[in-house]
């Protein structure tokens, strides 16, 4: 495998098809917790840390498992059920190990389970994967999925930083009323994704 | 609370609590899937389809599923469904209605919106009902994808549902601007729309 892989996947996700602007996954959390800088970050953070976790397992599961068996048919309820399992698992130890990290992210935690963002950096490390993914080994495979979810993880933080400082000087802007709140937030989004359209054909 | 009727079941779904529009979610596919009316159409019949199915299903299991593992069942059925209309579509539909679609078809099983009528409305009422709600949040959110659909695919691509909307014959032509199929373009067509339907919500309210 060659390590410039790793550069051209880092370069792809977080920049040119960032996953909320480019691909539009995650927007729930995007629009919905980027009122305030820190819970963007501590969203963020969470996200990031589950997307690695489901991309490493998926991938283990759909080389290792589902394809020798012919079975990539049932891969939509196996990945939900694996995704939802491990926020559980995550849920438990942090509760158990780190609980100050788990008082901060504890309420986003049971979000990150119906996070198309996370189901998503599953399907496109395993069945949707880019065909650069093609010509490598199962195990080889799997090491780039899992680091496609670090660098997928990273680009959503990137996004909710961007955006958190957008919307705390759009809160004092004086707006017609009809397009406070959520319709100017994807009007900025809009322009946040046109800006990320330079990116576009470097990879 | 009285008891709704039937009708209102069905149709507070549509437009008064529209998930699009009023409650806002389903966000991701709305803005994905829409690029042309066509697999705007294609993604509101599955979302129906799976909605109707999984609540039904929901709400006839509603006492035999154990509070405690409530969402990993639903989650399963949901699984299911999905599966399902992965499959019907993978057969029957053009390959480049299916690209379009892209990974959101399997995205369905997170789709906030079944899961949230599920655990707030299926799990606590019977089947009747749970399908009529279904079918009134499925058709209102298909309408609302195939409204930014439609408007993206006119003002994006010059056409509608595959045909020049400004006819070959006349001796003016729309120039589409291809900004609006793109990303950018999706945000700001639903920021729009949003914003248009906050504003008759609010000069409703004020009459």
């Amino acid at each position: 495998m060659d390590i410039s892989l790793f550069f051209t996947i880092a370069f792809s996700v977080i920049l040119v098809s960032n996953f909320v602007l480019a691909k539009f996954l995650g927007l729930c959390p995007f629009i919905g917790v980027t009122q305030r800088t820190e819970s963007a970050i501590g969203m963020g953070i969470a996200v990031t840390f589950v997307m690695f976790l489901a991309a490493v397992a998926t991938s283990v599961l759909y080389n290792f498992v589902l394809v020798p068996h012919d079975l990539v048919v049932l891969k939509t309820p196996m990945f939900i059920l694996v995704i939802a399992a491990l926020v559980q698992l995550v849920e438990l130890f942090m509760r158990a190990r780190m609980p100050a990290l788990y008082r901060a992210l504890g309420i986003y935690l049971p979000l990150i389970t119906t996070n198309c963002a996370v189901m998503g950096v599953a399907l496109l490390g395993t069945s949707d994967a880019p065909a650069r993914f093609a010509e490598l080994t199962s195990a080889a495979r799997v090491a780039a999925a899992a680091w496609q979810g670090i660098c997928a993880g990273a680009g959503f933080v990137l996004a909710m930083l961007l955006m958190s400082g957008i919307r705390e000087r759009i809160e004092r802007a004086d707006l017609p009323e009809c397009l406070r709140g959520m319709p100017i937030a994807f009007i900025c989004t809009g322009l946040m994704a046109m800006a990320f359209f330079g990116f576009a054909g470097m990879v | 609370m009285a008891e709704r009727t039937l009708w209102s079941e069905f149709s507070k779904g549509v437009f008064r609590q529209n998930t699009l529009f009023v409650v806002a979610i389903g966000i991701c596919p709305s803005l994905a899937v829409t690029t042309s009316l066509q697999s705007a159409a294609a993604m509101g019949a599955a979302v129906i389809f799976v909605l109707v199915c999984s609540s039904v299903l929901i709400a006839a299991l509603r006492k035999a599923i154990p509070e405690e593992v409530r969402i990993p069942c639903f989650i399963v059925i949901i699984g299911s469904f999905v599966t399902m209309v992965e499959l019907i579509f993978k057969a029957k539909l053009s390959p480049a209605i299916n690209a379009s679609l892209g990974i959101f078809i399997p995205l369905i099983v997170v789709n906030c919106i079944i899961l949230y009528r599920a655990e707030a409305f299926a799990y606590g009422h019977g089947a009747l009902r749970s399908l009529l709600d279904g079918l009134g949040v499925g058709i209102g959110y298909a309408l609302a994808i195939c409204l930014v659909g439609v408007l993206r695919e006119a003002f994006g691509g010059g056409t509608i549902w595959g045909y020049p909307w400004v006819p070959v014959s006349w001796p003016v032509r729309y120039v589409p601007s291809a900004i609006v199929a793109q990303a950018p373009g999706a945000f700001i067509v639903l920021g729009l729309l949003m914003a248009f339907f906050k504003w008759v919500r609010g000069a409703r309210a004020a009459r």
